[in-house]
């Protein structure tokens, strides 16, 4: 028998919703670890950038274009730091070489 | 810092970063309880737009895979807007079509989205411990890549009404590039689809390198991040690992390591 849409995705958004609820309501006092703080703290610097680098470089539909995506995001996030303006920026980088090259 | 730009115009407009920088350290206790959830609601808004559009470009393709996959343009609308997770539902999709077990389909979503546990981890520091039980239930509905980014770099404690305001908007954007993705395909040029699909990558880079900017110890952890995650991807045995989890074993390890040699001292704890 063919299982249904529906509950394939109940399961899904199930098992998700709980990965993303347990810490929240399972770690509900502060952290006094030093390490642990630590760790916490540099979790999103760590998992962001392993999540942009290489695969910005990936993303487009060359190496090259992908690149300057990813250079001139990197100069634009140093001196400005808006994030419209850089995803903008990055995305005008990629859309320029693209048609350049 | 000035010494970079010193001349011509970008000096005026350093100035006036500073200042903004050093009213935020002065004022920054202070901000956090006087911000209602209302204004927190708002800035989520603000902040959620420029997700909104990458999600928007990027959900295409997320529509155009579940209509291959024999998913109909609701169904699709529906898992969008349950799961907001991009990796995770292309992972489900794959189930689906392969007809596979229940079972598999709780543990493939369980690997591929492990990442959401250490961000959830993050967030539960980041949130004021009295927040109300609602909120620890309501929030974590909210937690994507993107605006997990985004609410680990507000200043000081995060009120989860950012999230909903980001959410506001987010949502409906990554729902709709869903079902338009699966009703009629690509209606974007390609070039402006590719184009656009890495905007969400800049705003990775624009969360992440302020910071790094500011202090050595995230700047030197950023670059190593970077690195590590390039040789992962690129050198032959390590290649073989999807992405997913290479994601989530760099994290834990690279985190770790920098706990360890460089815990956060005291005025670090109260940023985060």
């Amino acid at each position: 028998m063919e299982t249904n849409f529906y509950v394939y995705l109940l399961v899904a958004a199930g098992t998700l919703y709980l990965i993303r609820m347990l810490p929240l309501t399972l770690i509900r006092k502060g952290i006094k670890n030093k390490y642990i703080r630590s760790f916490l703290y540099y979790v999103p610097y760590v998992t962001l950038a392993v999540m942009t680098f290489p695969a910005i470089i990936y993303a487009t539909g060359s190496v090259w274009s992908g690149l300057a995506g990813f250079v001139v995001g990197l100069v634009l996030a140093f001196f400005d730091g808006n994030l419209f303006r850089v995803a903008i920026g990055a995305c005008l980088a990629v859309y320029l070489t693209e048609w350049l090259v | 810092m000035c010494f970079f730009v010193r001349t011509g115009r970008k000096y005026v407009l350093t100035c006036g970063q500073c200042t903004v920088i050093m009213s935020f350290v002065g004022f920054k206790n202070q901000r956090s309880i006087m911000m209602s959830n209302r204004t927190w609601y708002g800035k989520g808004i603000k902040d959620g737009i420029p997700i909104a559009l990458g999600y928007f470009a990027v959900s295409f393709a997320m529509g155009i895979t579940a209509k291959e996959a024999g998913i109909t343009p609701l169904q699709a609308g529906c898992m969008s807007a349950v799961m907001l997770a991009s990796a995770g539902q292309f992972a489900a999709i794959q189930v689906i079509a392969a007809a596979d077990t229940l079972v598999q389909m709780a543990i493939t979503t369980l690997v591929i989205n492990l990442r959401y546990l250490l961000m959830s981890s993050s967030l539960s520091q980041k949130i004021d411990k009295k927040t109300h039980f609602i909120h620890r239930l309501l929030l974590p509905c909210f937690v994507t890549d993107e605006i997990f980014g985004i609410a680990s770099n507000v200043e000081g404690r995060l009120n989860p009404f950012y999230n909903y305001g980001a959410a506001t908007v987010a949502v409906p954007g990554w729902t709709l590039g869903t079902v338009l993705g699966a009703t009629v395909g690509a209606i974007l040029p390609e070039r402006v689809e590719t184009a656009l699909g890495v905007a969400l990558y800049g705003m990775f880079l624009a969360i992440i390198i302020p910071g790094a900017r500011k202090n050595k110890v995230l700047a030197v952890l950023v670059t190593v991040s970077m690195l590590l995650s390039f040789l992962c991807s690129e050198l032959p045995v390590l290649s073989g690992i999807s992405s997913s989890m290479r994601i989530i074993i760099l994290t834990v390890v690279i985190s770790a390591a920098a706990a360890l040699i460089r815990p956060i001292r005291e005025e670090e704890k109260q940023e985060s």
